[in-house]
This record gives C-alpha cells, structure tokens and sequence, in this order.
C-alpha cells in the first residue's frame, strides 16, 4: 500500500528566497506526525505543496503515492483544516451546510449528523457560522474535513486562538480519529508539549530538514529539545509554549 | 383592477419576464454579494450599453451584442484582477466608465439612432416582445440549471477558495464562470431594470435577505420572495400611477430593506 506522505529532494522559493531546501521525508499509514520549526520555518510552504496548492516547486511530493503535481485525485483523500478560515463572517450559512460542503460524492444527512455528534456539535447544526466562537468554528471546520472519511487529515496550526476547554476537547478528537479510526495525521503547532503528548513521529524543518523520527527519539534528547526551545533550562519550561528556536543540525532518525 | 390589468398581453409579458429576471438576479448576485462583487453588475451593465450603441450602429440586434460585450468585460475585469494586481473596486470603475464612453462616442458618430437607446438606460419591461420574453426564459432556466448542477463547487469556492481548492474543485474555471454567468444575467435583466439600476437587483434584495435568514437555502429563497414581490408591486404601481418601473421596483426594495433593518434593530428578527 503507497505510504500516505512522500516527500523527496522538495525545494520551494519565493522572490529567489528559498522557503524549502532539499527536503525529504516519508510519512506510513497510521502515524501522527507532528512538524515543528521557528516562524517562517516553511511549515505552511510544505502543506501547501502536500495540498496541491503550490506547485512552483523542485522534487516531487507523492500523495499515496501519486504525484500531488501531475494528479489531483489524491486530494479527495485528504482532509484539511487551517490555521484559520478566511470567510465572511455574516455569510449566510449554517454549520450543516458547511459540513455538508465537504461531501464531494453527494450529501448523506445521516453522515454529516453522526460527525456532528462525534464533535460534539450537533446543537449547533442550524446556527449560523459566523455566530460560532473559535473552537466551535475549528471543530466544525474538522467535520467537513472529516465527513467524507479521509484517509490523510492535515492540520496546519490548528489551535491558534482557541480557548484551553476546546484545545483539550480539539485534542481528544484528534487522538481518537488517529487511535480509532486510523488516519493518518500530520499537523503542526509551536506547542512542544501537546506535539510530545500528541505525535508518533517529529519533523523539525528551518527551510530544511533538521530531524525526523519517532517523537520518543527527538523528546528523549534533553539537548535537542533545549535547542529547540527558546527557554534556556528546558526543565523549568512547564509547557514548552514559547516560540520554537532555531533547530539544531539535521537528524533523519528515519531515513 | 388587478384582473383587469393582467388580461394585457403587454402586461403578462412584463410579468412572467419580469419575476423570472427576478429569481436569476437573486441567485446570481446572492454570489457575487458574497464575494464582494456588488458592484461588478454595475459595471457589466455599463460595458454592455456600450455593446448596445455597438448594435445599432452596425445593425445587429442590440442585445445580442450587448451580451457578447458583457461577457467580455465580465472576464477582463475578472483577468486585470488576476494579472495586472488592480484591486477590484479600480478594475470595476475602469469598464464601468469605458463601457458608458463608448457608448457615447458610438452614439455620437452614429449621429442618433431611430429607437429610443435610452430605454436601455432606465429599463422597458412593460414594452417586451414575446421574443424578449422567450428569450429571458431560456436564459434563466440556462443559467439557474448550470448552478443547480455546480451548486457544491460554486458554492465552496465562494465560501473558501483555498479550502475549495484543496477539494479538488478547479476553482479557476468555476470563478470565470460565475462572471461568464453575471455578464448574461446582467443583459437578460437590462430590460427590466436598465443600465442604471442593475446593480439594485443584485444587491438589494440580496443584503435585506442576508439579515433575516440564517442557512443559505433560507437566504435565497427570501432574496427570492423579496425580489419577485417588489418586481410584482413595482410593475403594478407603475402602471397604475403611470410611473417609471424601474425606479418604483428599485424603491419599494430599498423599502423592503429599510424595514428589515428597523425590524432587526428592534430585536423582531433576532437569530436565535
């Protein structure tokens, strides 16, 4: 069976700035990969590749193993929610509506009410999008990307802005999509802690690859962890919620 | 005299022309309401007076030209955008006073014209042929079947382009036909409206219905009711007080909206 993520020799530049370098990793079916790196580290500049949404690229992204760049089929595959969702905010439309939007092959009530149910918003079903706070706008924005049963779900920091009660909820919900129901899931997020809590597997990019392995591997590593974290005494950072720092030497525990 | 007023011919044309002009502006500008577009019906209906003056002064039926000059100005505005990295609202004002300038030169060369080309301007639903109305129908039905097939796509990619990409959706082509899809409905609904007040059907009943419902299904279907109920009265007010229809349509909409603002802020309809 092709491996849900593969990524070889990927470069991106914008403007001749490079955003990517020689990047290359490979993700199986069933892991939780958590990508981490500094602002500007190229975490949104790879989702975008993964996504189809930016080809000017070198290298090759293989989504199940076809390339993203030639066919576009795997995206139906691949369920996406991003940092924050850019829409209107008096648009008239209902988290029902929403959700059923994701349903390429045609709608099914049934299926779009039992993902309301599973995340614990099917009270909210006729409300309108706008009205939502963050985290019940995030969860409705997993429904959709759920609805269809991706294989492949990728969430680009997808905690930004919501409150700690729907954080914990959010995380439950991803936990259990990846122990349950087995998709696959890479996401990212500057929050060391919950990537240790959360993620099998640990990408650390700064334009290019600096480690990939299991998270055990990369959190074992007092030294590593401090690099990564801007706090000079890793053991008094409770939450690892600082900024992440520049990464330390590349490390391809997987390769 | 409301049975009396229906037994004219000229009557049921401007009727069944004008609540079908009604039902496609609604759903057509519902969209480009949502996608900032309010007033790319404006300058579409600009561009094609100027297709029109182009049509008199060659000889061609002067609608038919207007469309072919609306769809072209619907994907230039649509490829400036895109291209030339002008912000909408500067790409809109471009067409809108082109289209008007070269009517005016078309009108000016031509030295005026046997027909009255500024029934174009302010609109003549209660003069539409059985031609005219034959001709709105099967633009309607054309138009409203292609988004009833498209719903989903057109829809998502009005919501979230990126998410819509990331479907799979080709949200490129789905754009320029969403402007391919304004540019005809603009020109199918001159003859109610006119150039001048094209944008009122877009927008108006649109925005009024965005404030009382809540789902999109429930939104334009009360930007249909709205519209086809100020189409009905305005048509009827004006042949019984011998006014304009195009301004008393337009009036009794903004009336439309003026009242749902007042019923909004005094809480009748609250969302709950």
């Amino acid at each position: 069976m092709p491996r849900p993520i593969e990524v070889s020799n990927l470069s991106v530049g914008y403007a001749g700035v490079p955003a990517l370098e020689n990047v290359s990793f490979a993700v199986d079916q069933g892991e939780f990969l958590g990508i981490i790196g500094p602002n500007g580290a190229g975490k949104s500049t790879l989702f975008a590749c993964m996504l189809g949404l930016n080809t000017q690229y070198t290298g090759t992204v293989r989504i199940f193993g076809q390339d993203i760049h030639r066919s576009r089929s795997p995206l139906r595959k691949i369920g996406y929610v991003p940092q924050m969702v850019h829409f209107e905010r008096n648009f008239p439309i209902t988290v029902r509506e929403v959700i059923r939007l994701g349903m390429w092959h045609g709608v099914q009530e049934e299926r779009v009410d039992e993902v309301m149910r599973e995340l614990w918003i099917h009270e909210l079903a006729d409300r309108r999008i706008g009205e939502l706070s963050g985290g019940q706008q995030q969860r409705v924005f997993i429904a959709k990307a759920i609805v269809n049963d991706p294989q492949l779900l990728i969430l680009d920091e997808p905690v930004t802005g919501i409150d700690q009660p729907s954080m914990n909820l959010f995380y439950g919900i991803l936990k259990d999509l990846n122990s349950n129901h087995g998709i696959t899931i890479a996401w990212s997020s500057h929050d060391l802690d919950t990537i240790n809590m959360m993620s099998s597997h640990v990408v650390c990019l700064n334009r290019t690859l600096h480690f990939h392995g299991a998270a055990k591997a990369f959190f074992s590593d007092e030294k590593l962890v401090q690099i990564m974290c801007k706090c000079t005494d890793p053991s008094e950072c409770t939450d690892h919620k600082c900024d992440v720092a520049e990464p330390p030497p590349i490390r391809n525990e997987a390769s | 005299m409301v049975f009396e007023v229906l037994e004219y011919d000229f009557m049921q044309r401007a009727l069944l022309s004008g609540t079908t002009i009604a039902v496609l502006c609604s759903v057509v500008g519902m969209f480009l309401v949502l996608r900032r577009y309010s007033l790319f019906g404006d300058a579409i209906a600009h561009s094609s007076f100027g297709g029109v003056a182009l049509g008199l002064f060659m000889g061609i039926y002067p609608l038919w030209m207007a469309y072919v000059v609306s769809i072209i100005s619907a994907v230039l505005i649509t490829r400036i955008r895109e291209k030339f990295d002008v912000s909408g609202d500067a790409a809109i004002a471009v067409m809108l006073s082109s289209g008007i300038a070269v009517a005016l030169v078309i009108i000016g060369l031509a030295g005026g014209f046997s027909i009255d080309i500024f029934s174009f301007l302010f609109g003549s639903i209660l003069l539409v042929s059985a031609h005219d109305t034959i001709l709105v129908l099967a633009m309607t039905g054309s138009i409203l079947l292609v988004i009833l097939a498209l719903f989903r796509q057109i829809l998502y990619s009005t919501f979230d382009e990126k998410q819509a990409k990331v479907s799979g959706i080709h949200v490129e082509r789905i754009n320029y036909l969403v402007v391919f899809m304004a540019g005809l409905t603009v020109v199918t609904a001159i003859q109610l409206v006119g150039v001048l007040l094209i944008s009122a059907l877009f927008v108006i009943p649109n925005v009024t219905a965005m404030m009382l419902g809540r789902g999109f299904q429930s939104t334009i279907i009360i930007s249909i009711v709205i519209s086809i109920s100020s189409v009905i009265a305005g048509i009827m007010l004006s042949y019984s007080l011998n006014i304009a229809p195009a301004g008393s349509i337009v009036l009794l909409s903004i009336c439309m909206l003026g009242a749902s603002m007042a019923a909004k802020s005094t809480g009748l309809f609250a969302r709950r």
